[in-house]
This record gives C-alpha cells, sequence and structure tokens, in this order.
C-alpha cells in the first residue's frame, strides 16, 4: 500500500516532522522536528515501522484528510476528536483509513501537539537531510487546504492495535540537570527556581515556551556580561525580564541570556505539549542520575513495540473516551507573539 | 585569563563546551575556530557534531549513552598539544565584497548608530564602507554571520527597545559587530545598511556561504544601483564579488 493523503483543510499550524536534521549546528541551524519526539516512537510501534518516518504533526488542532488508496493511520502525542466518515476513532491508536474516506481530527483535548502516522511515512521531499519543517529557518512550510502528500510504501497490514501511554499533555513535574551557566545563579535563586509553581505562557511555539509564575525575577550574578554561546534543546534562559524560557526544537542556535539549567530530552514532550495556563515545575537531578534516567527512557523507547495490544471495541469503553470535554481550538496554534530576538 | 581558559563545561546532557575565554578576542575566536578543526579531525565515535560560538568550542555528544570524564580527558589531552591561542586562521578562506545600500528609508538607524558612536553619517558610511571584518561566527539563525571587529568607538550597545522587524540581508551594528540577517526579525542591533545577500539559501548545493573566518567588505552603493542588483542577481550573492585568500 502507498497513495497520496490530500488535506482537505487544516489548523494553521500543521506540519511535517520527524527526527529533524543534525550537522548544522555549526551553521546555525537547530535540530528541529517533531516537539514530542516520543509521539513519533508511539506511532512507529503502532504501525511496526522505523521512528525516523515523517509524520504530520498538528499544533492544537488537526483537519481534514482523505487517502487516494487505502492507508493504515496511528494517532499519537496530544489527544484530539477524530472520526472516520464519521464514526469516532480512539487516539493513540491504529486504524485502516480507506480510499475515499474522510478524516477528520479537531481540537486537543489535552495537550498541544497531536501526530497523524501513516505506513510507509510521509514521503515528501527530502531537504537537507529530513522532511521536517523548520519553519524559523524558512526550510518548508505549514501545510494548507489542498495539499497532496505522498506517501511510503508500507511494509505492514496491521491495523486495529494501541498502546499504553502515560499522560504526559498537562504539565507537571519536570527534571532538568545543571548546565554551563548554572553556577552562574547563586544557590538561593536555583532553590526559588526549584521551589516556584510556573504556568505555561499562552506565548511558545515549537521555538521556545514562556513560563510565567508569582514573585520576583529570577536574576543572574552578572546577566549583562554574559557572551553568547551556544544553545542546546531545552536549555531554560533566562531573559531581560527573569521570566523563564525553554528552548524548543526550532530554537536559535546561540543567545546571550543566562541559562538556569537544561532539561531532560526525555521531560522535552512534557514541555511542549503543556497547554497554556498549565501547572509546571521544576526539579534539579543530579547528572549520574540524569544519565541512568534517559538510559531507562531509551530502553522503553526501545521496547515499545512490546506494549502494543489489540484495541477492544468495547462501545462502552469507546464512549468514555469519547466523553472528554471538547476545546476545538482552545491552544492557539501559531508564533502567538513570541518572538526571540538578536 | 590564560591560566583560567581554556576550561571545560558541562551542557547539560548533550555535549561538551570548551571556553577559550569570558569576552570576544581575536586570539580566543581563532583558538576556537582551530580547536574545533582538531575535534573534528580527531573523528571520534561518540562525537555527534560540533560548533563554534564567538570563543567556545561546543562538542555533541550523548552524554546519557557516554560518560562524561572519558571524553573530558581526550578533550583535555587534544587542548594540551599547543597554544591554541595562536592557532592560524583556517586555509580556504574566502573575501565577499557585498554592495550595501547605507541610510535611507531601506536602513533608516545608520544617523542614530553613527550618533552613538560618535561620527558624522557620512564618515559612518566611509568607516562601515571600507572595514574589512572576519567571520566570527555562525550561528542564531541558519548562516548568519557574526563580523568584526570594528574600530573601539563602534563598541555601541544594542537598543533597549527592539525594532519590531529588519528585513532579510540587513546590515546591523552594535558592540563592534556587523551581522547580516538572515531571516526578517525583531532586533537590538541598529539597521545601518541593506545587502540583497542571501546568507542561508537552503535550495543552493552551498545552502551556507560563509564560514568563520571569511573577510567581509560592504562597499556602498547608491539606491539606484542597490536596485540593479536585486533586479539583476538572482544567485542569492546579491552582487557581491567573491576571492580566494592565499
Amino acid at each position: 500500500m502507498s497513495g497520496v493523503l490530500e488535506v482537505l483543510s487544516c489548523g494553521p499550524a500543521v506540519t511535517v516532522q520527524d527526527m529533524g536534521r543534525t550537522g548544522y549546528l555549526a551553521q546555525g541551524l537547530t535540530q528541529g522536528g517533531a516537539a514530542d519526539r516520543l509521539a513519533l516512537y508511539e506511532g512507529a510501534a503502532l504501525l511496526g515501522q522505523p521512528a525516523n518516518l515523517a509524520a504530520l504533526e498538528m499544533v492544537g488542532m488537526g483537519g481534514s484528510f482523505r487517502a487516494s488508496a487505502d492507508m493504515r493511520i496511528a494517532l499519537t502525542g496530544a489527544p484530539m476528536t477524530a472520526t472516520l466518515d464519521d464514526a469516532p476513532l480512539v487516539w493513540n491508536a491504529s486504524h485502516l483509513l480507506t480510499a475515499g474516506a474522510t478524516l477528520k481530527i479537531g481540537g486537543a483535548r489535552s495537550g498541544t501537539y497531536g501526530y497523524l502516522h501513516v505506513g510507509g511515512g510521509i514521503d515528501t521531499p527530502v531537504m537537507m537531510g529530513a522532511r521536517g519543517a523548520h519553519l524559523s529557518a524558512g526550510l518548508g512550510a505549514a501545510l494548507v487546504a489542498g495539499d497532496t502528500l505522498p506517501t511510503g510504501k508500507d511494509k505492514g497490514s496491521e491495523t486495529g492495535l494501541t498502546l499504553p501511554v502515560e499522560n504526559r499533555f498537562d504539565g507537571g513535574r519536570i527534571r532538568i540537570t545543571a548546565s554551563m551557566q548554572t553556577d552562574q545563579f547563586d544557590t538561593g535563586t536555583q532553590e526559588r527556581f526549584a521551589q516556584t509553581a510556573f504556568r505555561r505562557d499562552p506565548r511558545g511555539n515549537r521555538m521556545g515556551v514562556r513560563m510565567d509564575h508569582d514573585g520576583a525575577p529570577f536574576v543572574a550574578a552578572d546577566q549583562l556580561t554574559i557572551l553568547s554561546d551556544v544553545i542546546v534543546t531545552g536549555d531554560i534562559q533566562i531573559a531581560g525580564d527573569g521570566a523563564p524560557f525553554v528552548l524548543m526544537c526550532e530554537s536559535q542556535t546561540t543567545g546571550g541570556y543566562p541559562r538556569i539549567a537544561t532539561v531532560l530530552p526525555s521531560d522535552l514532550g512534557r514541555v511542549a505539549q503543556a497547554p497554556a495556563g498549565a501547572i509546571l515545575s521544576f526539579e534539579f537531578i543530579a547528572l549520574e542520575d540524569a544519565r541512568t534516567i534517559e538510559q531507562r527512557a531509551a530502553s522503553s523507547r526501545a521496547s515499545l513495540a512490546a506494549t502494543v495490544v489489540p484495541l477492544l471495541r468495547d462501545p462502552a469503553s469507546i464512549r468514555d473516551l469519547l466523553s472528554y470535554q471538547l476545546i476545538s481550538g482552545a491552544i492557539s496554534a501559531t508564533t502567538n507573539h513570541l518572538t526571540i530576538e538578536e | 585569563m590564560m591560566a583560567e581558559f581554556p576550561r571545560i563545561r558541562i551542557v547539560g546532557l548533550s555535549g561538551l563546551l570548551i571556553q577559550f575565554g569570558n569576552e570576544m578576542s581575536e586570539p580566543a575566536n581563532r583558538a576556537a575556530i582551530a580547536f574545533r578543526a582538531a575535534v573534528e579531525a580527531q573523528d571520534w565515535p561518540e562525537v555527534r557534531e560540533t560548533s563554534t560560538s564567538l570563543v567556545s568550542t561546543f562538542v555533541s555528544v550523548d552524554l546519557a549513552a557516554n560518560a562524561p570524564q572519558e571524553l573530558i580527558e581526550k578533550l583535555q589531552a587534544l587542548i594540551g598539544t599547543t597554544d591554541w591561542f595562536s592557532a592560524p586562521l583556517p586555509a580556504g578562506r574566502t573575501l565577499w565584497e557585498i554592495p550595501t545600500l547605507y541610510g535611507t528609508e531601506a536602513a533608516p538607524q545608520l544617523e542614530e548608530a553613527a550618533e552613538a558612536a560618535g561620527v558624522s553619517a557620512e564618515t559612518a558610511i566611509q568607516e562601515l564602507s571600507s572595514a574589512r571584518v572576519r567571520v566570527l561566527t555562525i550561528g542564531f539563525a541558519p548562516g548568519q554571520p557574526y563580523t568584526g571587529e570594528l574600530p573601539p568607538h563602534w563598541n555601541i550597545p544594542r537598543q533597549q527597545a527592539l525594532t519590531k522587524s529588519v528585513p532579510a540581508g540587513a546590515l546591523v551594528v552594535a558592540i563592534r559587530q556587523l551581522i547580516i540577517f538572515t531571516n526578517a526579525s525583531p532586533t537590538g542591533w541598529r539597521h545601518v545598511g541593506q545587502t540583497a545577500f542571501r546568507t542561508f539559501r537552503p535550495d543552493h548545493t552551498t545552502p551556507f556561504p560563509l564560514s568563520p573566518g571569511d573577510e567581509l567588505q560592504f562597499p556602498s552603493v547608491t539606491a539606484a544601483e542597490y536596485e540593479g542588483i536585486v533586479q539583476g542577481d538572482t544567485s542569492g550573492n546579491g552582487g557581491a564579488q567573491r576571492q580566494v585568500l592565499a
């Protein structure tokens, strides 16, 4: 099976995403790729295919799609309302999208980034080593109605599978570790940072997510004299107003604002998914413990396929899954007044 | 300072940073560029990629899978092989002469920048168009060069209030450096000139025309000449002349 997926309509921030591109940091281009990496692994496990295949990332809301030929799909990440010719589809599961049928994906019920995977992956042209759009760099573009997306050859045939997913869509505790400028913040400031309950500001996108809090701004010892230096994804930058800003996959490559810590890679999806207003807090983890956490996360990603089980078509449980309040478009999907300046 | 630097810092779980100073200096910049090349030449299997900032080299390594201590020891050994602060500039550098329209509506902050630098607008154009600056680092946005250093009186601060947006190709100045912006962007740097030079060309075989160590000049052209370049040169070079430096 392979075919073309047609976009009948879609939200303002639906893009093709994959694991992004490495090797261009020295040229000023960050890796980009899916904001919630784990969702790519989950989609791959559901469809029994490699995790580096491209999928559609849908911010806040999805769209309507039609396939030219029967196509396997999987839905992961932020749970969204989904129907196939008006029949409800279960999230975190694989399904058969029959030729000519209409797949409708609405607003996120929780979280921010939903993913639509297809068997064989989205097969748009590779740009500088990857298919993922990197909008801040000017690589690729958000999808619009009328776009047609080629899909790769699907080597699998199973659908109707699901897998257990830990809720990472409502903020919560974020594990961080020290980075190269952490000691520019005195111990008291670091402790206050770890004790503060932050709210995810509405201003946030694939470049970064701003955190609001009550109380004094966070200030580094010599805030103004820090020389511009490398940024890595997950760095928590303290901008001029003293508010933390978690730099995400599509951030700039260098910056002169001090970084108080960096988010553990396996918790970045939870930061990305936190909807506006969600409460987050940060917990410092020693480097050795952080390494252990990441090693465990890597091995659990590698064994996701073993957690896949057949979807029980129990009408009661489906009704239950659909009983979430529908919050269509609650997350504004685009750049949202967020500016990162030099 | 030389005793304190170079120093190695752990960057979360993402890699190691070798800092050659805590402020911009020509020797520290050269050291960072040369040290990056040396790390690349080692071809260590755990190194994913490397980059430089103004005075530091970043070595990207998955520190969850690779214990930092081993790599720190390898880096320390490499640091000890030579005096990086006196390393030569990279070979095969290019000199670019990029035609620039100074002032006018196209670059409305020339007068303001000149005033901050304590010179007249005419002198500012004369100085900026004859300065030969070097690419100190590429960063922030794809292909975007930070070049310098201008004479000390150009050590002007960034503006407190941001300019909402300057266009791609904008030549902006602050802290003795000039940047050509890759994409339209808000900025605290002052917009003194406009070029048609594209620093990121995703569809070209050479997407990033500039490299650290390259030298740049920004000769002044008239509005009519600039318009001619915009119409006539679709290569992305914006009418720039280039020559390979020995």
